[in-house]
């Protein structure tokens, strides 16, 4: 957990601050966006990849896949970079720098790690893998290089013996032969000299990549030439030259000679790749560990660094180890869930529980997309990591979506989206009820209503018609016909939708009069019970003109039907209600028996009439 | 590829060319989302010397400039070479204006709570402004106040405003002629408002048969005015022949979720283009079987071939309305290969495509027919 002071201190016991804290500072900082993006595509498409490759074609994909993870760090270490030239303040030049030399480590260890356990070269082309990573990654000696490689008279460089020595250590003979090659031009005494070494070193039997010779052939023509080097050594080929007396002895692999050019080498690593090339290049995986001594580098005088502890665990071959070593010393999970999870899939984590019962690539991808849902954007990313954690990601995905604020109506629908295709209804009947409810506070009513059918809400649909014929009874109109007007299917979502479609649907028919099916609508509204009993006396008020019209609309059966109506309402209300309407109420109901006593005379005599008397 | 930009990518738009333009467009505008300091940035692909094997745009996107925007970007359009209308969740609609001699951009002209909710209680009473479409210097916005408000730019005040002319969300507005506008909202209507009638009420309502399901885009053929496209939140394709009937001609099965951008090809209107929340831009083609594909790259002495080309499709009735899809064949291709995160946004201008994702990446192709 960081944080940060913001407020005005105004220094005393007074002073009121407001601290913002934030857990996980590093997601904010906008160029490692652009890191965790483009990781989380490689990551999708690792999960989604063909299991079924087996063997070698598997674990070419995989290490593609690593390789693509790498590059992704290296494009952000050339932002952050970029980014910590242009600032002018100094801050966040040394936040940015910073941030550089940890993307820096992470693309180191990674590498190893992908040498070692990904690609897990075999003896031999391990050597060569070895020596690539540390020609990539120990640059502290390129601007040397440079500096004398572009001089006008590199043999005359007071450098120039460091940086053939620097080629020397890590291997590049071509270029060392090279430069060499102008010395002796430059310095004819030593032509004979320079000629002898030039040509132990274009002999230097070196592992290959491919299938041309077997190990055992390696072997035998490197102690050939071992021994022929020891031979020029002793015989004193060199000895009128310190420099090239001392690359002889690199070569014979001398510790001591190697020692010597520490400064050059500046890592314990470097040191422990040269020595291999010089003594032992046809070194196995499962060797590392004897070669790897750091107190011979470091002399005892400094103590390892955090990095220097993950590296070794990495030659020594314990995966736990360096993840739980890079867990610590990084203050962000991206690197760790990643790793694992790429390590996971190459089948190399027993799947060792821990002792809340998940593995530990669920639990540091648990952790990573968990810190990813306590940004404000980044929350979208982290859902597809739940996806793939079989045992909590479904839990831990449903907690988080719930607190994802909705300030949009359309950052709802990409979060509903989310949830319905994960089958996860109970969050996506929460989340359309805070959004109904949140329209419906606003009068949107339409909007309200669209919500409650794309959850199948028929409960809150019965909210909306409600709320829809309070307003009509208030106002004596509907509001927003354009809608009611317009159900369509979505009105048999509740009963009480139904109805107010239904009910619209009379008040329709009536304006075009058509009222014989206005009447009988109306009467089907009541007797099929689709109409609310508070609503009857409203009915039944709507009854009215239909009664008083001069020619008879409702049957005698129709007649008879409506006064039951009437009388059931009335005598539904208890003595108190009746005593506490007001006149209004007694009257209207006056009015009906009245209307539908004379509406009922008038239907007998004309069915009673026969036709064309 | 693909040019991570750090911010989520809600609106890409091509500045339009001036009418007598032969070459492609070079310069589009983006606007973020869900940031707590959203963006609307310029960005140049100007630099064609970067062709690579296939003639293909080997370059990044350069951002020339930037600006801070309140709330998120809601929709994007330009008005003319220089001002672009934005759209805010907040409610607020805002011109910019692009200084090409500084490469700057600043605001020009603002309409604060353009778009509002009638209840002081909620948060700032603002209602997110969702659609803007201009043609100069009218501007129409639309929100999920269910309001549209006529603008002019320049002038301070709205022209008009139609209060409740929804009662639910509108989500896009489109023109049918320069006085004739049509709206789409969120139970599935489009409605047709004639803007030189006083009355506040749609001249025409159409809607799906079946369920009420939202409109999310709508799109006006270029050439026939009669003819909309509208995109769902099922990510079906509906396409109207606005003159006959209140139901869709065709509807066509697309995406698995909702639509968020549907786009007639202006110069080329037999292609259609959409986006969508599952992850996929899907390229519609109805054009008939023809052996020489458009050519946009308008070099030399090619403009012949394109002047036949749009001729032949005005005189014929448009592939669109036909009622067997299956009948004309039309090619439908996803243009993007591996699907992650929705596609927001795109825009089609001659042969550039420019689309933003939630991924926070845009991807521009600029041999779209090749």
């Amino acid at each position: 957990l960081t944080g940060c002071v913001a407020g005005s201190g105004e220094g005393g016991p007074s002073s009121s601050r407001v601290f913002v804290v934030r857990r996980d500072q590093d997601i904010y900082i906008q160029t490692l966006r652009k890191l965790f993006n483009e990781s989380h595509g490689i990551f999708v498409g690792l999960q989604r990849s063909e299991e079924e490759l087996a063997g070698k074609s598997r674990k070419a994909q995989l290490v593609q896949v690593s390789k693509n993870y790498r590059s992704v760090i290296r494009a952000c270490m050339e932002d952050m970079h970029q980014a910590a030239i242009s600032t002018r303040d100094p801050a966040l030049h040394s936040q940015y720098s910073t941030q550089v030399s940890i993307l820096s480590a992470m693309e180191l260890i990674w590498n190893l790690c992908e040498i070692l356990f990904v690609e897990a070269a075999a003896a031999g082309p391990l050597l060569l893998r070895l020596l690539d990573w540390v020609r990539l990654h120990v640059c502290d000696v390129d601007n040397m290089v440079r500096e004398v490689l572009s001089s006008e008279n590199p043999s005359k460089h007071e450098l120039f013996w460091n940086v053939v020595d620097v080629f020397v250590l890590q291997g590049r003979m071509d270029e060392a032969r090279h430069l060499l090659s102008k010395e002796a031009s430059a310095n004819p005494a030593s032509v004979n000299m320079y000629k002898i070494l030039d040509d132990l070193m274009k002999k230097m039997p070196m592992p290959s990549l491919g299938n041309t010779q077997t190990l055992t052939e390696m072997e035998l023509k490197w102690q050939h030439w071992h021994e022929e080097c020891q031979r020029y050594l002793q015989d004193g080929t060199f000895a009128s030259n310190s420099h090239m007396e001392s690359i002889c002895k690199i070569l014979l692999g001398d510790e001591d000679a190697i020692l010597e050019k520490k400064e050059l080498m500046t890592t314990w690593y470097h040191f422990l790749v040269t020595r291999l090339l010089y003594s032992h290049p046809t070194v196995k995986p499962m060797e590392l560990r004897f070669y790897a001594q750091m107190d011979l580098f470091l002399g005892g005088e400094s103590s390892p660094e955090p990095l220097d502890t993950i590296l070794m665990a990495a030659f020594e071959f314990e995966m736990h180890q360096v993840i739980k070593e890079c867990s610590i010393a990084l203050s962000n999970w991206w690197f760790v869930a990643h790793l694992t999870d790429l390590l996971d899939h190459c089948k190399l984590l027993q799947s060792h529980n821990l002792y809340f019962g998940s593995n530990m690539r669920e639990f540091l991808l648990l952790e990573y997309a968990s810190g990813l849902f306590s940004h404000h954007s980044l929350w979208q990313l982290g859902v597809d990591y739940f996806d793939h954690c079989p045992e909590y990601g479904r839990v831990y995905l449903e907690l988080h979506i719930e607190r994802i604020p909705l300030n949009t109506e359309q950052k709802a629908l990409k979060v509903l989206r989310i949830c319905e295709q994960r089958q996860m209804h109970e969050q996506v009947r929460s989340i359309c009820k805070i959004m109904a409810m949140k329209a419906l506070r606003n009068n949107r009513l339409g909007s309200a209503l669209s919500w409650s059918i794309r959850a199948k809400d028929a409960a809150f649909a019965t909210l909306i018609s409600d709320r829809f014929l309070k307003d009509y009874c208030e106002r004596g109109c509907f509001s927003d016909l354009d809608l009611i007007d317009n159900l369509g299917p979505s009105m048999l979502l509740s009963d009480r939708l139904t109805f107010l479609g239904k009910y619209r649907e009379f008040h329709r028919l009536y304006g075009e009069k058509r009222f014989s099916e206005a009447a009988k609508l109306l009467l089907m509204l009541m007797t099929a019970h689709i109409a609310p009993c508070s609503f009857w006396m409203t009915l039944l008020t709507d009854a009215l003109p239909l009664l008083e019209q001069k020619e008879v609309i409702f049957s005698a059966e129709q007649t008879y039907e409506l006064m039951r109506c009437l009388e059931d309402l009335t005598a539904g209300k208890s003595d108190k209600q009746k005593f506490q309407n007001d006149d209004v109420e007694t009257m209207k109901v006056e009015m009906l028996r009245l209307a539908l006593a004379r509406n009922l005379a008038r239907v007998i005599v004309k069915e009673g009439t026969l036709e064309g008397s | 590829c693909a040019k991570f930009v750090s911010q989520k990518i809600s609106k890409t738009r091509w500045r339009p060319l001036p009418a007598a333009a032969l070459q492609p467009p070079d310069l589009f505008a983006t606007g973020s989302w869900d940031n707590e300091d959203n963006r609307i940035s310029i960005w140049s692909v100007g630099e064609l010397g970067n062709v690579g094997l296939g003639g293909e745009y080997q370059g990044e996107p350069q951002l020339l400039c930037d600006i801070r925007h309140n709330g998120d970007v809601m929709d994007m359009q330009f008005l003319d070479q220089e001002r672009i209308v934005v759209a805010s969740s907040t409610g607020t609609v805002t011109v910019f204006r692009h200084h090409q001699n500084n490469q700057t951009l600043s605001a020009n002209q603002r309409w604060e709570k353009a778009h509002y909710h009638v209840d002081q209680n909620t948060s700032c009473g603002g209602a997110a402004c969702t659609g803007v479409i201009c043609n100069n210097p009218e501007i129409v916005t639309v929100g999920e106040d269910g309001r549209i408000n006529l603008f002019r730019a320049d002038q301070k005040d709205a022209v008009r405003t139609i209060d409740n002319a929804d009662s639910s969300t509108l989500h896009a507005v489109t023109f049918l002629r320069t006085t004739e506008i049509l709206t789409v909202n969120s139970i599935g209507q489009l409605k047709i408002w004639d803007l030189r009638q006083q009355r506040n009420e749609p001249s025409q309502i159409l809607s799906l048969t079946g369920d009420r399901v939202p409109l999310h885009c709508v799109d006006r053929h270029p050439n026939q005015q009669h003819i909309v496209a509208t995109g769902g939140q099922d990510g079906m394709l509906s396409i109207w022949d606005i003159r006959q009937g209140t139901m869709p001609v065709s509807l066509l099965n697309a995406h698995e979720a909702e639509m968020w951008e549907v786009h007639f090809h202006p110069s080329n209107p037999d292609h259609l283009f959409t986006c969508s929340e599952d992850g996929s831009l899907w390229h519609w083609d109805t054009s008939t079987d023809i052996s020489e594909k458009p050519s946009f790259l308008h070099q030399g002495g090619r403009s012949t071939t394109y002047f036949s080309h749009s001729t032949i499709n005005q005189s014929v009735v448009s592939a669109w309305l036909s009622n067997d899809p299956t009948k004309d064949r039309m090619e439908i291709t996803n243009l993007i290969p591996n699907q992650t995160l929705s596609v927001n946004s795109l825009d089609i201008l001659g042969p550039c495509l420019v689309y933003g994702t939630d991924a926070e990446a845009i991807y521009v192709n600029r041999q779209l027919f090749a």
